[in-house]
């Protein structure tokens, strides 16, 4: 299935590289804004086709793309979105814009595919939701959740420094939407240090009824899920003390684009690629058995 | 006689030493001593500033719109000021109440080197009309030359001028004076400068900081503040007087309001421990005193070699859950031995 990708920065880059690996996707076009940004030069040593004009390309080129990848910013995507739910693509938002549904694949993917924009909140939502899932799995009482992500200086390009604030309120209606909560908070830190710090998030959340044993298993069971689409994901630590659950994650990411300290990029693209996959086999599945019948 | 603008983080700094558990009446109570001073600017909040009360940093007994509510009230010649570090904060749930509050001066914050996220919010504090500076902290972590690329940035987005920080306490005069001087030679604005004590340096640095052109110093009552504590800002004005500054603070009522300040706010005086002095040599943030001897004691190891670890990874303030993993890796680490 063709997908186009709106976006050269490094996110955009590092999921050309993840989509053209995958047996069910094609890439019809990255659009970018600067014929000489080292992401369309990228593209083009890769022999894929590229634009400058923007969204405009995929207006005048309808088939390009049944599937779109949004990683320009939250404040183009709300420009994008209209026109792409005009043209009926299915578009997959790598940015803050809270437009459309959002998804983590191992909650719920299945039952995203209806919507025809699906919002991929943010690397701390993806990296922390899984967990906080787990909570939801054993009927604990979530009382408060806290997520707290640190990630390399390098792998935050201008649109992630510039989308601090929506990053955080974003992360915060993920968590609030996914547990019923009312009380929840996202932190992310830059951190600048050489060699580069791997992405690393810590949940706190502040639980009743959670029986250790239980949860420390559950987790190991999302953590193997979640490795199924980003192998880089591993739980380094797992702690309830009193009402007090800790538990850190590290995400490394594949080196595809940026070294592999950059589990941030990694970790929403990996997510984004398998709704994409699964997207593309649902409708494979559809196409079959309409030939059939 | 040049002027010295003072700012006075006692009841934010401060904050860290009682694990941001300064009370309504703590705070009443000190900002009229400030008031009845002159201190010119005297800021409130968590120790990290807005937004910051979680469980990685500690929840603070008052809301920041409480904070800001009780020091409204009570000052009203001295500006209200607050921190504010992006990441932490936002302009929609934290920074826009703060100035509905009755916000003066806003502090915008970021690791030494990472500036460009402090961008929309310093302009937003300049489309509100209030003062804004750009705080760069953690400032022992970069070389002279990148920290002028930093606080040019701020500069370029509004901000009225530019505080760098000694987080760690780890500056020598030297080290302070090279860098003030590359600011005030580059900028159009005034340069400030926030120093720790961990080393004994705090007065030093910061009398350094101002013979070669800073114009803003910050400064705590009893020197208040996470660990070894801040510059003592009564010892400050008495020496920037006697140098002849002018700070605009009536001295004997600063006297007062430290003493006040010893009496209502302080646990105990901060002074140069062990740890302070591990923690300024390896160049890693004051405020994690606390939570390093807490980790230290849950899983029985040296609290001196946690500090090493955090200063050879260039773990960085806002990280503090790094903490947890660091006690924990030498735990095992001793269990195999």
């Amino acid at each position: 299935m063709k997908v186009a990708i709106l976006g050269s920065g490094n996110i955009g880059i590092d999921l050309l590289i993840k989509v053209l690996r995958s047996p069910y996707l094609e890439c019809g076009v990255l659009i970018g804004r600067n014929s000489l940004s080292k992401g369309i030069q990228k593209a083009r040593e890769l022999g894929i086709n590229t634009s400058t004009s923007g969204i405009e390309y995929i207006q005048k080129n309808p088939d390009c793309c049944e599937v779109v990848f949004d990683a320009t910013s939250a404040m183009a995507h709300t420009q994008h979105a209209p026109i792409l739910k005009k043209m009926h693509k299915f578009t997959i938002d790598l940015t803050p814009a809270k437009i459309g549904e959002i998804c983590v694949p191992i909650i719920n993917l299945e039952s995203s595919l209806q919507y025809k924009n699906l919002n991929m909140i943010t690397c701390g939502g993806q990296a922390t939701l899984p967990i906080i899932y787990a909570l939801r799995i054993l009927n604990a009482k979530i009382h408060y959740v806290e997520v707290v992500s640190s990630i390399a200086s390098l792998s935050a390009g201008p649109a992630t420094r510039i989308n601090l604030d929506e990053y955080i309120h974003t992360t915060e209606r993920a968590i609030k939407f996914f547990t019923g909560i009312s009380n929840a908070k996202a932190i992310l830190n830059l951190n600048p240090a050489f060699p580069c710090i791997d992405m690393q998030t810590t949940i706190f959340a502040k639980v009743d009824d959670l029986d250790r044993n239980k949860f420390t298993k559950t987790a190991a069971e999302i953590e193997k899920k979640v490795q199924s689409y980003v192998p880089g994901f591993k739980i380094l630590l797992n702690s309830l003390i009193e009402d007090t659950c800790t538990v850190i994650v590290q995400v490394k990411g594949q080196g595809d684009y940026l070294p592999d300290y950059a589990g941030n990029l990694d970790i929403i693209n990996c997510a984004a690629l398998a709704i994409a996959e699964r997207y593309a086999k649902t409708m494979l599945h559809k196409e079959m058995l309409c030939d059939q019948s | 006689m040049r002027s010295i603008l003072i700012s006075d983080p006692t009841l934010r700094d401060g904050n860290h030493a009682l694990q941001h558990q300064l009370n309504s009446e703590q705070i009443a109570k000190y900002c009229m001593a400030a008031e009845a001073a002159g201190i010119p600017i005297v800021e409130v909040g968590h120790g990290n500033g807005l937004g910051a009360s979680s469980l990685q940093l500690g929840i603070a007994k008052l809301s920041d719109n409480e904070l800001i509510r009780i020091a409204r009230t009570h000052l009203k010649k001295s500006r209200l000021g607050v921190h504010i570090i992006p990441g932490f904060a936002t302009i929609e749930k934290d920074l826009r109440p703060a100035v509905e509050g009755g916000v003066d001066v806003v502090r915008v914050a970021s690791h030494c080197s990472e500036a460009d996220i402090t961008e929309r919010h310093i302009q937003f504090i300049r489309s509100q009309e209030k003062t804004v500076y750009g705080v760069l902290m953690m400032a022992h972590m970069i070389g002279s030359k990148e920290l002028l690329i930093e606080a040019k940035k701020m500069e370029a987005y509004g901000a009225q001028g530019i505080v760098f920080m000694d987080s760690a306490g780890n500056f020598l005069p030297q080290d302070v004076m090279e860098r003030v001087q590359i600011l005030v030679e580059h900028l159009a604005i005034p340069i400030g400068f926030h120093a720790h004590n961990n080393l004994g340096l705090a007065i030093a640095n910061s009398l350094a900081a101002v013979e070669v052109g800073a114009s803003i110093l910050d400064g705590c009552a009893r020197g208040f503040g996470a660990g070894a504590g801040n510059t003592q800002l009564e010892v400050l004005v008495g020496v920037l007087e006697r140098k002849g500054y002018h700070t605009g603070i009536d001295f004997y009522k600063m006297l007062d309001a430290s003493d006040l300040a010893e009496q209502t706010l302080l646990k105990e005086i901060p002074s140069i421990k062990p740890l302070s002095i591990i923690s300024g040599l390896a160049g890693v943030f004051s405020g994690f005193l606390k939570p390093v001897l807490a980790r230290a004691k849950e899983f029985d190891v040296d609290p001196r070699d946690i500090f090493i670890e955090l200063g050879r990874r260039k773990i960085i303030a806002g990280q503090e859950d790094i903490i947890l993993e660091v006690a924990d890796n030498l735990a095992k680490k001793a269990k195999l031995i």
